[in-house]
């Protein structure tokens, strides 16, 4: 098994330029960032982008699809948007998009908010080819092997390494 | 027999919530997880609770064989946020009018796919005797039995004294008023000396204070002026009138003279108390309204954080079931795998 750093300001960096080339970038979007790697991304890039309005954090915890199987996040916190959703142009930002599972929680949260004009969704790394819902990201950091897996820590320094089982093997 | 194991009758076997039953024998830890959950359930802007999908599919019934007016509606709104189904019944104008037996009652509306059951009961001891005969995956949770516990009452206290004043740990508290006959103030001094309050004292006649306070753990005083001062909280509770047997005060009148909570006497405790009453109360019998309305009163806050406490506890306790059948997958697996390791290891035991 390999160990493989990310340089994730480069990422970051090309994140930002992948935004600003949107529609929505201009007319003034509010970021949301899924705890706890999600929000740590959302973090830098809320800071990068010069964003006015604060930085949105959603907790999915009551959101997630398997409450009955594994039961409740013992670090559950609440979500705190501090502004209205309705007619905004929301940022979503995670870590890692996986199965798409997260991002069904933090869409069914956002809506019960309330009715967002659109929501943007990036993700610092995509771990293609394992989704098990119909989501795909508008903006991605890095594109990665479904086999890889992925750490993150941070949020200062925010660091990311990439496990690849594969190595081992051949 | 129990099907719980463990000293607690209200814990499974990996000593998480599977009833709440009563604040008595609970870890520290177990009432923290409730503060901290029921926090979670709150915007920290807004103050605001929203509705969370964690409990769709789950039915709650709501037996109240006492009226209620604040438990019951807290009780229905926490379990609509939580998504689930409700059914609220009152038990006076149903079947057990028609003389069907309370278990025939319970197991009928078990029947009826009911996974919770929150009670209500002027007999002490109901809500423990409904858990020993609901099906091993349905949940009882006590709102109010009799003159022995309303823990959902003592845990959204804890949860209001935590948000005014950062912790209980160190805090001088006084309860003023009935304590003989109110199940609200057995729970909160358990809760209270579970979290590690500096003074727990309790204000009232002798007629009116319960048998053995040192038991307790708490301090006694006839005297208002003296139980109060320099307190951190003040907790007064209504005068049980229904559950008085005997003449135990002069008059009301009376009462309120010698106890009731004024602006004058309030000036005693800490400059920065907070006043708390579990409702309903009673103005001009235990506290004046110019307390009641005035600005250290945190009585209506005591009702808005009881929905978030109450959304707590029921998720925790539906999220203690979800782990516990895990565990139960897992140690199955275990069995099957490796049958030979576990013999041995029966064997070394033996």
């Amino acid at each position: 098994m390999t160990e493989l750093d990310i340089d994730v300001s480069s990422l970051l960096e090309n994140i930002c330029e992948q935004l600003q080339r949107r529609v929505i970038f201009n007319q003034s979007p509010k970021m949301i960032g899924i705890r706890t790697g999600g929000e740590w991304v959302a973090q830098k890039l809320h800071e990068k982008l010069a964003l006015t309005d604060p930085l949105g954090v959603i907790d999915i915890s009551f959101y997630r699809d398997d409450f009955s199987k594994i039961g409740l996040n013992p670090t559950t916190q609440a979500s705190d948007i501090p502004w209205e959703i309705d007619d905004q142009h929301i940022i979503l930002v995670d870590d890692v998009l996986f199965t798409g599972r997260t991002t069904r929680a933090a869409l069914n949260e956002i809506f019960d908010y309330g009715r967002p004009a659109s929501v943007t969704l990036v993700a610092l790394l995509d771990r293609k080819g394992c989704r098990e819902l119909p989501f795909q990201a508008d903006v991605i950091g890095m594109s990665l092997e479904c086999r890889q897996t992925i750490k993150v820590t941070g949020p200062d320094p925010l660091i990311v390494k990439i496990l690849d089982q594969q190595e081992d093997v051949t | 027999m129990s099907r719980l194991t463990g000293p607690n009758i209200q814990l499974n076997e990996l000593g998480q919530l599977h009833h709440f039953l009563t604040i008595e024998g609970l870890k520290q830890q177990h009432l923290i997880e409730i503060l901290d959950t029921a926090e979670s359930f709150i915007n920290p802007n807004t103050q605001e609770i929203k509705k969370v999908p964690i409990l769709r599919g789950k039915t709650i019934m709501n037996l109240f064989f006492e009226p209620s007016t604040r438990t019951r509606t807290t009780f229905e709104i926490a379990e609509k946020r939580l998504s689930a189904q409700v059914e609220s019944l009152d038990i006076e104008t149903s079947a057990a009018k028609k003389g069907e037996s309370l278990l025939d009652t319970l197991w009928n509306l078990q029947a009826m796919q009911t996974d919770m059951f929150v009670i209500r009961h002027a007999q002490s001891g109901a809500a423990q005797f409904f858990s020993q005969h609901v099906a091993p995956h349905v949940h009882v949770l006590n709102a109010g039995d009799g003159q022995h516990a309303h823990p959902t009452q003592a845990m959204l206290d804890m949860f209001t004294i935590r948000k005014h004043k950062g912790s209980v740990f160190d805090l001088k508290v006084a309860i003023v008023g009935d304590v003989l006959h109110s199940r609200v103030v057995r729970s909160q001094i358990q809760a209270l000396s579970i979290l590690e309050a500096r003074e727990i004292r309790v204000v009232g006649p002798k007629t009116l204070m319960p048998e053995s306070p040192e038991a307790m753990g708490i301090h006694v005083y006839h005297d208002m002026e003296e139980g109060i001062k320099d307190v951190d909280v003040i907790i007064m509770v209504r005068l049980q009138n229904e559950r008085m047997t005997s003449a135990l005060i002069p008059s009301e009148k009376e009462f309120f003279k010698l106890y009731g909570l004024t602006k004058e006497r309030l000036a005693l405790a800490k400059p920065d108390a907070i006043v708390m009453h579990p409702g309903p109360i009673n103005r001009g019998v235990e506290i004046s309204s110019e307390v009641a309305d005035g600005p250290q009163s945190v009585i209506l806050e005591q009702v808005t954080y009881g929905i978030a406490v109450r959304m707590a506890v029921m998720s925790i306790i539906m999220s203690n079931a979800a782990q516990l059948k895990q565990h139960r997958a897992e140690q199955a697996s275990l069995d099957l795998d490796e049958p030979h390791t576990l013999n041995a290891m029966e064997e070394a035991n033996s």
